[in-house]
Order: structure tokens, then sequence, then C-alpha cells
């Protein structure tokens, strides 16, 4: 790192008073959060809750279909990506998306990593094979991954393309990395990987990641917001907000008692 | 338990299950029936003069169905060339631009009215807005009239196909910045390349027996030509006017042509199953 300090914490995305809708139907009603830099934040609640649904308004992913939209500001170094002016494919390259189940491309694992590189770096054949081992390496993908490069990424198990696909967004180097539901299609053992990888993660990238499992919540993540019909209930430190939660709501649901 | 409720059941279905039996041999029947006139009198037909002769002339003894085999291939084959781009690029726009605006719902209304338009329909169309304007007959005017056969089939297959890419896939892609034209043919065109080539061979196997938008179009040459601007021979109209003659030879051709086509259609079917299943599994 060549910045002069790493101590104290900056902000990454500044959500203010954002509302969603689904055409009539409002999915979150006036979210205000800070997600900090290098920092893992954890979204939780109940099925419906909009913690996916916040997610995607981090990449703007909704715009995809029209009849959604959002409304309010989030802004992300000075700049408010919910200005209809915003350049949807260069955000998305700085704020990197992994979905629930595994969704490798039908090209060869090299080509899986290199299509989102190859669409914003001219980089040669050297260069590129460099950071293909780069990004494999950094999922812990590399070893089992390197005599078969050139095979289809479908031949990986679930576990492995869910690295792939973790290994592809940080490939282009985004800040931003959104995880959703990242673990919730695989087995114990690969998904102990994947928590391991967020880990590593969050010392150079700032994570956010949606998960219906509070354990998972509480080993990976720094912060915790948890929502519950649209709104936020209650966000803090990770620490805290599983040991003293300050509401009732919030006690309710981590301790078992409701969702 | 109420046994007359339970045994009147078991006559429902008996009853269902031998009716539609019935209905399963009946048809099978039929194919079986055509199959088999087809086979022994197309195979008695066959031989090898039958690829290196043309269609003879009247009361002449002998001939074979060279002109009318490399004809057929020229007219399907350009047909391909023209409908598959048009098709494929066309259900691209369905399944991934224009989803649910209005462009996208009048042109998919279109194709359905397409697929199912009587292919002589399309053959007078081509009739009366090329072969009466430049008055002659042409092989070009065949291959157009067959494009417009082929192209709805391929559209519809095309925009089927893309639709049953997931749609995570997409967004995946879209994730990394791509834009929709990198996510249209790197990613989901890729996903369903085995069902878009189905579809190819669908639209092949389709034309490759049609008869009708061919007799305004490209008519029929009793000599080998290779010359698209003329009249052109091919073997659905061949079989056509043979079959109808009363030459032995002619009409032995026309069994020989129609054994042909028949084999092809059913290899390129089987082969449109061998890529389905393929993509299926993977």
């Amino acid at each position: 790192m060549t910045e002069p300090q790493a101590q104290e914490t900056k902000t990454a995305m500044q959500i203010r008073n954002l509302n969603f809708y689904y055409g009539k139907f409002q999915g979150l009603k006036n979210i205000n959060l800070d997600i900090l830099e290098r920092k893992v934040t954890a979204f939780i609640g109940p099925s419906g809750c909009g913690k996916s649904t916040l997610l995607r308004t981090l990449n703007r992913m909704y715009s995809l279909y029209p009849g959604q939209r959002a409304e309010g500001e989030i802004n992300f170094y000075g700049q408010n990506i919910l200005d209809p002016s915003q350049d949807l494919n260069l955000l998305r390259a700085r704020v990197g998306m992994v979905f629930q189940k595994p969704t490798p491309f039908p090209m060869s694992i090299y080509d899986n990593i290199a299509f989102g590189v190859r669409l914003y770096e001219n980089l040669g054949k050297g260069a590129m094979d460099e950071r293909v081992e780069w990004a494999l390496t950094k999922t812990a993908l590399w070893n089992e991954a390197k005599d078969k490069l050139n095979q289809s990424g479908l031949a990986l198990s679930g576990g492995q393309q869910q690295r792939l696909c973790i290994a592809r967004s940080v490939a282009v180097k985004p800040s931003v990395i959104l995880l959703d539901e990242p673990t919730s299609a695989l087995d114990p053992i690969s998904t102990a990987k994947i928590e391991e990888l967020v880990h590593e993660l969050k010392s150079e990238y700032t994570v956010a990641i949606v998960t219906h499992n509070m354990q998972q919540a509480a080993r990976v993540s720094d912060f915790t917001a948890y929502m519950y019909i649209g709104e936020m209930v209650e966000y803090g430190e990770t620490s805290r907000l599983f040991i003293k939660p300050q509401k009732k709501e919030t006690e309710d649901y981590i301790t078992g008692r409701f969702g | 338990m109420d046994q007359n409720l339970y045994r009147k059941r078991i006559w429902t279905n008996r009853i269902g299950i031998s009716l539609s039996m019935l209905a399963m041999v009946l048809g099978l029947f039929v194919l079986l029936w055509i199959l088999s006139v087809l086979f022994i009198n197309g195979f008695k037909a066959l031989d090898f003069n039958m690829f290196f002769h043309s269609t003879p002339a009247p009361g002449t003894e002998g001939g074979g169905l060279a002109n009318a085999i490399v004809g057929s291939l020229m007219l399907v084959g350009f047909a391909t060339l023209v409908s598959t781009p048009i098709g494929i690029l066309a259900g691209i726009y369905l399944a991934e631009y224009g989803d649910t605006s209005k462009t996208a719902e009048v042109s998919r209304f279109m194709t359905d009215i397409m697929l199912s338009a009587p292919s002589i329909v399309l053959g007078l169309f081509v009739y009366a807005i090329l072969v009466a304007q430049v008055k002659h007959f042409s092989g070009w005017a065949g291959t157009i009239a067959l494009s417009l056969i082929a192209i709805p089939v391929v559209i519809r297959t095309t925009e089927n196909m893309l639709r049953l890419v997931p749609g995570s896939l997409r967004e995946a892609a879209f994730a990394l910045g791509a834009p929709r034209w990198k996510v249209a043919t790197m990613v989901t065109l890729r996903a369903a390349k085995a069902g878009v080539l189905t579809g190819v061979l669908l639209a092949l196997a389709r034309i490759s027996g049609e008869t009708a938008p061919l007799l305004f179009t490209a008519l029929n040459n009793q000599f080998f030509s290779l010359d698209m601007n003329g009249p052109m021979s091919n073997l659905p109209v061949v079989i056509f006017q043979f079959a109808l003659s009363p030459y032995d030879n002619w009409v032995r051709l026309a069994w020989g042509g129609a054994l042909l086509i028949t084999m092809t259609v059913l290899v390129l079917n089987i082969l449109a199953r061998v890529f389905f299943r393929e993509k299926v599994s993977s």
C-alpha cells in the first residue's frame, strides 16, 4: 500500500434516503447507511426484507429491468451512482458482483477470467497470463485449476465454480465486491473456503455480503445491517450487534425467536 | 372404500389407454406404410448413374438427377447462408434487446404469421415482386423464396433458446461491466449455441423438401446449370413433374429423388437431435 495512512477508515459508499420500487411496490424504505472502505459489511434479515434489493442498487443491477427504480442518493467516492447519466458499464467494472448460484460462462477457465479484463484493459499475452494466475491465486484456485485452464469452466465442482466467479470479479480490479448469498448453494467445506476468501479480500477491497446465515455474518463481517420489510432496523459493528443488539427486533431475529 | 367407484375408474383407465394406443398405432402405421413404399421403390431406382447424369429428355432412356441434386444443394445452401445470419440476429434482438418493446412485439407476431404462412403464398409473392419484374425464372428467386420460409424458423428457435439461458448468467456478464452486445454474443449466444444450431438444421430440413415456392421461382432446368440467374433444376420440382409423367424411367427417377430428400431430412433431424442432446447433457 502506497497510501500514507491505512488506519483511518474512509467511506466507500454513502447511502442516503434510499427508496426503491418494484413498479408500485416499495422494496426499500428510506435507507441510510455507510459502507466503509476495506471492511466487510453484511446484510441480514428474513426473506423478502430487501437485503438483496439493497445490494443490487449498489451496482445498479436493477436498471436491467424496466419498472424497477431507486430514489435517493448513493455516493460512491464523490459520485452519485443513481444519477441517470451514470455510465453503468463503468460502474459495474468498479463494483463487482458474485451471485447465489455459480455462473461460469460457457468458455474455458482462462477465458472466464480474461473476459472481464479484456473489456477495459488491453493486455498482451504475457500480462494476461499473469493476471489470470494472480486472480486464481487470490481465490485459492490456482493449484486446482492451473493444469486445466483450457477446459470449460463448467467442468469444475460447484465450490470451485463459485471461486472462479469471485476470481473473475477480482481480476478486473474493482474497488467494491458485492456478494449475494455466495455460499447458499455450496457444501460446508466449500463454504468455509469462500469465507476464508472473504477475509483475504478485505485487505484490498470493500466487500458487501448478503447472507441468510447469521453465523456466517458473525464470522466474516466487520459491520452488520439487520433489515426487515424494506427497512434498516439496526446497523453497527458486528461484534456489538450480535452480542448487544440495541433493538428488540434485532435481538429476536438473531436469537432465533423469529424469522 | 367404494368398490364400484374403483372398478369404474379401472375401466375408464383401460378405455383411455386403448384409445390412445389405437391412435398411436394408426399414426405409426401410416408412417411406416409411406416409408416402406418409398424405400422399396426408391432403392430400386437408386443407381450410380443417378448422381452423374442429368435429367433425360422426354422419350430418351436412362438419365439421372445430377442437375437436380446440385441445383437443390445450391438453392438450399444459399438460402441457409441468407437466412442463418438474419434469423440469428433477429432472434438475438427479440430475446436480448427488444423484450417487451412495441417493435419486438410486432416482429414476434409477424414471425408467428410467417411461420404458418402457406409456402405457396411465399412463392407467389416472390414471383410477383421479382420473377414477374425481371421476366425470367432464376435460382436467386428460388433462394429468396426458401429464405422467407427458413428465416422465421431460425428467429423463433434462436429466441426460444436464448430465453432458456438463465438470467443469472446474463446478470453475471453485466456485473463485470460488459456492454449488452458483448453479453449477447459472447455469453448468452454461446450458452445457447447447440440449441441455435438445432434451429438452423431444422430450418434446413424444412426447406430442402419444399416444392411450392420453387414452382414459380427457380422453376426447373433440364440441363446441368450453375447459373443462379437462370432457371435451376431442383429435386422437389423434378419429383413433382416426373412422378406425373408417362415415362417409366422418369417415374423411377422421381422415386430415387424422393428417397434422397427423405434421407437428407432424416439425417438433418437426427443431427439436430444429437446436437440438442449434447446441449442438455452438458
